[in-house]
């Protein structure tokens, strides 16, 4: 019986002899992933289940890092539970300094493989599709339950097959990629389905484009997102992981619940106008917008290729005086790889500042909040209403040439003009 | 299984998570000290009508975004007891399952209500009741009703380790 990646990754991690769409079966995890936010709900939930332990401490990941470094004293204790249970239970646990944001670090550590199925206690655990893995974002309970019995249940979704074609322009990235999917399918339009990612112009992004295009999967309201493995997979997990996987995809003659198509050739840079993710516009529409703040991080664009693009716009140039940029490392990995290239020292130079690898600001924790009447760019995956800080500033999502392009513009630009390439 | 509650409604479609429960409140973990951030970033004075036992009556993709279950835990603990929508979120909706607080997607009951109308429940047969008027809504699945029966994930999962 011809079936989807979805479906044969379900029925590899479920008991049950076959599935269809909307069936709901126990899934097995092959990692269970939280953090300083659910995690602290999450281990209460285990023990009123009656756990002790988690199921196997070997599948089990702590990443604190979204209130890092703490910024004030309930963070702290939040941090130091965190600390203090991975311990315990003896799972591993990743301390700042030597982790950085939850979904970076589980993909640069090796624990994500193609067709692993991953819950983690974050919605943007779809991220892990960038290799070919099932990632799927749950509340604390649905962790605990992880944790306790290493299955969560699951509504076996529909697959929408998104085909990427042609070769992408000078400015345009993997954020703008699922920027024009979800403009397509709308902020709902991926309810109960998984988004698979194919076609020439799939195949040829690298791993850290593939990570911006899957973690923003959620923003269409998916189960999760992913591009089948493949060879740049491959590579990239060579030397990383000791897991072992093997290449699948969707039978060709699979039942797809929707075709979408995105034409790389005709496609601008986008970006995303406050406050909703699909409320998406071509770059010279957004074009002359003042901007008082740039944000260059988070699970979709804090990457090494993120950085470097960044880099590119601020070599030899200077963040405009009404504007501040923060340029936040997604992980430590990141950070050293940027810091070794001497792109940091170029952040400096340029009048920019760089943050620790945290989720920040992104979510309005923390190191770079907004004040009212302030508009700001960023390549965070959410611009919902005081997203990031007050309800009365506003968030335009960009890829990371757009957002320093601003910065050195005090406006939104089209970074060919700010390179003189334009 | 039968509930009610007065209607509490939020028309707009698309709510998501961070104007109902804003980030910077995130690291909160108990459910008391949560209530009084709840719908924050959305319309605090939605507060003051929880009165009592509550329907809260969406419109679609509610819910939408981040996975925090401050939300559907700050929602029990103030008095709402069901949901009526027109759609769900995914993520929010699984937490309101595992929480043992039904959400049901019944569109014509939403365009129905008004705020302060009263509001049944009839899990089994699949009825919702608007001041007196019923709408069938989509059946739920016996695995969801078997949840709401136990109480929600915790019950549920301790259920089956004893």
């Amino acid at each position: 019986m011809a079936r989807t990646l979805a479906e044969k990754i379900l029925l590899a991690h479920s008991d049950v002899d076959d599935l269809s769409p909307g069936d709901i079966v126990m899934v097995r995890c092959d990692v269970v992933m939280t953090n300083d936010i659910s995690g602290p709900m999450a281990f209460r939930a285990m023990e009123k289940m009656g756990a002790k332990t988690v199921f196997d401490p070997a599948k089990v990941v702590v990443v604190p890092d979204h209130f890092v470094p703490a910024k004030d004293t309930r963070s702290a204790e939040l941090q130091k539970l965190l600390r203090e249970w991975s311990k315990d239970q003896g799972v591993a646990y990743y301390e700042q300094g030597r982790g950085g944001i939850e979904h970076t670090v589980l993909v640069e550590e090796g624990w994500v493989v193609p067709g692993s199925v991953i819950a983690g206690g974050d919605s943007h655990t779809c991220t892990y599709g960038a290799l070919g893995a099932f990632g799927t974002g749950l509340g604390s309970t649905d962790i605990a339950a992880c944790l306790a019995t290493g299955s969560f249940w699951q509504a076996v979704p529909g697959t929408i097959r998104v085909e990427f074609t042609g070769t992408k322009g000078r400015f345009v990235t993997g954020k703008d990629l699922i920027l024009a999917v979800i403009a397509e399918i709308g902020v709902d339009g991926g309810t109960n389905m998984a988004l698979e990612f194919v076609g020439d112009g799939a195949e040829t992004l690298t791993v850290d484009e593939r990570l911006a295009v899957a973690n923003m999967a959620v923003e269409a309201g998916s189960e999760t997102g992913f591009f089948p493995a493949d060879d740049t997979v491959a590579d990239y997990l060579d030397g990383r992981t000791d897991r072992p996987w093997t290449a699948e995809r969707s039978d060709p003659d699979a039942e797809f619940a929707r075709d979408v198509r995105i034409d790389l050739d005709r496609l601008p840079p986008l970006v995303a106008l406050p406050h909703s993710p699909g409320n998406v516009v071509p770059l010279d529409q957004a074009a002359g917008r003042p901007i008082d703040q740039v944000y260059i991080g988070n699970c979709s664009n804090g990457t090494i290729t993120d950085l470097r693009q960044a880099a590119e716009m601020l070599r030899g140039r200077r963040v405009h005086d009404r504007t501040r940029a923060i340029i936040v490392p997604a992980s430590q990995r990141v950070y050293r790889q940027a810091l070794a290239e001497g792109l940091l020292d170029l952040f400096a130079e340029a009048g920019a500042l760089v943050s620790a690898p945290t989720c920040g600001a992104c979510f309005g924790g923390s190191g770079g909040v907004l004040a009212p009447g302030e508009n700001a760019v960023t390549t965070t995956n959410r611009n919902f209403r005081g997203r990031m800080g007050s309800s009365e500033a506003g968030v335009h999502l960009a890829n990371a040439w757009v957002a320093a392009a601003a910065a050195v513009a005090g406006e939104i630009v089209d970074p060919a003009e700010v390179v003189g390439a334009a | 299984m039968k509930l009610s509650g007065r209607a509490v409604v939020i028309r707009q479609d698309d709510v998501d998570t961070d104007v109902l429960f804003p980030g910077q409140f995130l690291n909160i973990t108990d459910v008391e000290k949560m209530t009084p951030h709840l719908f924050e970033g959305l319309d605090p004075s939605l507060r003051d009508q929880l009165v009592g036992d509550t329907a809260l009556v969406v419109g679609s993709n509610f819910g939408t975004g981040s996975s925090r279950e401050h939300v559907p835990q700050a929602m029990s603990a103030s008095g709402i007891r069901f949901l009526v929508g027109k759609g769900f979120a995914r993520i929010f909706y699984r937490n309101c399952i595992n929480l043992g607080l039904p959400p049901v997607v019944a569109p014509e009951a939403v365009d129905a209500a008004q705020a302060g109308s009263a509001i049944e429940l009839d899990l089994d047969s699949g009825i919702v009741t608007v001041d007196g008027r019923t709408f069938p809504f989509a059946p739920v699945p016996s695995f969801m009703q078997e949840m709401f029966r136990a109480g929600g994930l915790i019950p549920w999962v301790r259920e089956r380790r004893a």
